[in-house]
């Protein structure tokens, strides 16, 4: 069982930290600030560590969470401190605490999407990606365990906000299914190739911004 | 700041931040004044074509300038198939790949490593060549650079003022000569080069900087560890090996520094492995005492040790059990021969007796997989040794059958072979390569021989192992093939991916040299070796006595049954003594 939880960031050149590096950056970080993990039993013992969502390399996260289990009881106080000054660039921890509550509550995640035309914005691109995303079907196919199938994206966006638009790069926040199904924001762009190929960005990068349970209420 | 060098080490990220020779030499280099040193490593091809593509020349990691601006770029050379990849980066960073054509001081392009003490194929491209361990050199050399610069001498003036520091060699300065039959005639030194050039050590070694506080990489890289050095040099005197030549003479570290070394590394680092190096660590002479210190910290902490390089000879019930508190990982011998005549040849000192010991002891502690690592082609080899192998790894699989604890769980016994390499600076300096259809028949000869389902037998291919004999006893008209490898796309050839064999054979065709003569041939008792021009410190006279010692198959007790005179304590002044 987990005790303990961290709320930490993941951004700049941090964001290209694979998520196995990640876990081995954290548990070389928690034995630099002098505070043990415990490790599993058995035959090859491993340090517990749990991360809620594990994130794609490339996109950036200002809430991302992850579960741990200390040798020693209670969680010090400056906890932060000692794995910031152990973290690298780009890996900043806001807090740590003890929670209850289980991952699996979490049911959206709200991304933040930049895409980049670097000869400018198509015309009418926020209401074609509106309506896009509004569409009954928007069939996008995705890498499962079993191989790949035809992913109906739609039913699993919730609200969509334009955040910042310039002349090159549109900014919009989508609320997205975490989990059950999960789905990544690289699906919204690879929907926008197959469904409004002249609106396909150059450039595409996604940033995690908040986690929500399903009264749509900050997880924590 | 007044010197910017660049460490550049032409392999790949991952490869290079396991070195820790480069940990080293970037801490010596960062702990001198007025001197920032960063990091380089070769792109994999895909980062190259974009890099290309975009015109972003090769840059240092620490700050992201691009290379051409640094005073001093440093190649480490420690691989022979890694020539090309300098080139590669020299290219890629706008530098021109011929000493000749880079007329200025700065950027100087320099390189040390175990492949300098052959520097010959390297020597039009390299502007001066650091001989032996840099703990010492690296730091004359930085300043002498600088004094020169702001003194504001020519390349050439700075150059000969650089032949003067011992252990640098300076191949402009050197006139080579060649016989009719392609063999050399001389090599003249004009300026007052000396010649040979002479090693270096790090003649305290327990006081040789050891850098505790490295960086960690947030990418995993092959060896992601501490790795702490209990001594360099060997005292066993394996006739094929490079290194136990050209590391002499033994020096340790005592136990207590080195335990004192691991607790701060691993306090810095949270590294959960700890690695004790040496070319034989079964041979430190404190290793029970250390183990039992550095136990004492790791264990607690999860921290597992590992101990590569152990001999099948000296391996102990009280070190295998030592290996294994923490986590047990898989357990690899070098017999390299497998019969008992073959083995004496090479004076690897080990007996079957010995390595079957070593296996029982292993399978009885609950061990399931031992890898066996041979080489075919070593000289006077006949079929009788190449089948050796095949009843050696019948024998291990015998020792298991009758001494294995729990004998569900099956046994996994592997073979390699690779070609052997005869190498500069060691005995088998003058042996030739055995062709490259004649190992491939050796290997259908033991792969016949093998008949258990538990041995699983691999085997190199000859052809990297034949570019790599050409280029380890090459000489400096090789020059023109490296550089048509280069331009014809040749880069990271140590990898599969990017080997290319007829690249290389097409280059040896057009500059109009054989690759056989440099691999294939047996050389002259007093042929002037291109690498006659650097000194290890062990004697030519040695070398040749131990050549034919080896012919008639007698063996040389090791350095600490008796010094055997190789020359090598010379280096040592000051009272020190070897393997003390």
């Amino acid at each position: 069982m987990s005790r303990h939880r961290l709320l930490f960031t993941k951004t700049g050149r941090a964001v290209y930290i694979s998520h196995l590096d990640l876990m081995r950056t954290f548990q070389r970080a928690f034995a630099r600030a002098s505070l043990p993990l415990r490790h599993t039993e058995g035959f090859n013992p491993h340090p517990v560590m749990n991360f809620a969502l594990p994130l794609s390399v490339g996109t950036a996260s200002v809430c991302e969470l992850m579960d741990f289990d200390l040798l020693a009881e209670p969680l010090p106080e400056d906890t932060e401190k000692r794995l910031n000054d152990a973290l690298p660039e780009g890996v900043r921890v806001l807090k740590a605490y003890d929670s209850e509550r289980r991952f699996s509550e979490i049911k959206w995640v709200c991304v933040s999407v930049r895409l980049e035309y670097d000869k400018g914005l198509p015309r009418d691109l926020t209401a074609r990606l509106r309506a896009l995303y509004e569409r009954e079907e928007a069939l996008v196919p995705k890498r499962t365990k079993k191989g790949t199938a035809d992913f109906n994206i739609t039913p699993h966006i919730g609200a969509l906000t334009i955040l910042s638009q310039s002349d090159c790069a549109l900014i919009f926040e989508a609320r997205l299914s975490a989990q059950n199904p999960t789905l990544s924001p690289a699906l919204l762009v690879q929907a926008i190739e197959l469904y409004e190929p002249d609106l396909k960005p150059d450039f595409a990068a996604f940033t995690r911004l908040e986690l929500l349970d399903g009264a749509l209420e900050t997880f924590r | 700041m007044h010197t910017r060098v660049a460490l550049c080490f032409p392999d790949t990220y991952e490869i290079g931040m396991s070195n820790i020779g480069l940990r080293i030499l970037y801490a010596i280099a960062n702990d001198m004044p007025g001197v920032w040193c960063e990091r380089v490593f070769a792109p994999w091809g895909d980062m190259e074509e974009e890099m290309r593509r975009d015109g972003i020349p090769l840059y240092a990691l620490e700050s992201g300038d691009p290379v051409f601006m640094f005073d001093i770029i440093a190649f480490s050379l420690g691989y022979e198939m890694a020539y090309t990849s300098v080139l590669n980066m020299l290219d890629l960073a706008g530098v021109p790949i011929r000493a000749s054509d880079r007329t200025a001081l700065t950027p100087l392009v320099v390189a040390g490593g175990t492949c300098a003490y052959n520097p010959e194929p390297m020597a039009d491209f390299i502007d001066l060549f650091i001989i032996g361990e840099g703990e010492e050199v690296n730091s004359e050399l930085i300043t002498a650079y600088a004094e020169a610069r702001d003194a504001g001498l020519t390349k050439e003036e700075f150059l000969r003022r650089a032949a003067k520091i011992p252990g640098i060699y300076v191949p402009g300065l050197y006139d080579v000569k060649y016989n009719e039959d392609g063999t050399i005639a001389s090599i003249e030194p004009r300026e007052g080069a000396p010649y040979p050039v002479v090693k270096r050590i790090a003649e305290d070694f327990e006081r040789a900087p050891y850098p505790v506080k490295t960086i960690i990489p947030t990418t995993e890289v092959v060896h992601d560890r501490t790795a702490l050095e209990l001594f360099r040099g060997c005292v066993r005197g394996c006739r094929f090996c490079q290194a136990g030549f050209a590391y002499r003479p033994v020096r340790a570290r005592s136990p207590e520094l080195l335990a004192e070394q691991a607790r701060e590394a691993l306090a810095f680092s949270g590294y959960e492995e700890l690695a004790l190096l040496s070319l034989s660590t079964s041979d430190y002479r404190h290793l029970g005492p250390l183990c039992d210190a550095l136990l004492d910290y790791c264990t607690p902490r999860k921290v597992s040790l590992s101990l590569p390089s152990l001999r099948a000879d000296n391996f102990s019930v009280e070190l295998m059990e030592k290996v294994q508190a923490v986590r047990k990982t898989g357990l690899t011998f070098a017999p390299e021969a497998g019969s008992q005549r073959l083995r004496d040849v090479i004076n690897k000192n080990v007996t079957e007796e010995d390595l079957l010991n070593t296996c029982r002891i292993a399978f009885e502690g609950g061990w399931s997989a031992v890898k066996l690592y041979f080489m075919l082609g070593l000289p006077t080899e006949t079929d009788e040794d190449v089948l050796a192998i095949a009843e050696l790894a019948e024998k291990v699989l015998q020792v298991w059958k009758k001494h294995a604890k729990n004998k569900n769980r099956g046994v996994r016994i592997t073979v390699s072979t690779s070609c052997f390499i005869p190498k500069p600076h060691t005995p088998f300096q003058w042996a030739a390569q055995v062709p490259r259809d004649e190992y491939r028949r050796r290997v259908e000869l033991l792969r016949g021989a093998i008949k258990s389902r538990a041995i699983t037998y691999n085997w190199h291919d000859p052809e990297t192992s034949y570019i790599e004999a050409v280029l380890s006893r090459g000489d400096r008209r090789l020059g023109a093939v490296l550089e048509r490898v280069q331009k014809n796309g040749g880069k990271l050839e140590a990898w599969e991916e990017y080997f290319s064999f007829d690249r290389w054979m097409e280059a040896f065709r057009a500059c109009g040299l054989d690759p056989d003569f440099y691999a294939l041939r047996e050389r002259s008792e007093d042929e002037v070796f291109p690498w006659s021009v650097t000194s290890v410190g062990v004697s030519r006279a040695f070398f040749r006595r131990e050549w034919e010692a080896a012919l008639g198959g007698a063996v040389t007790p090791d350095c600490r049954v008796q010094c055997t005179g190789c020359g090598a304590a010379a280096l040592l002044k000051g009272g020190r003594r070897c393997d003390e």
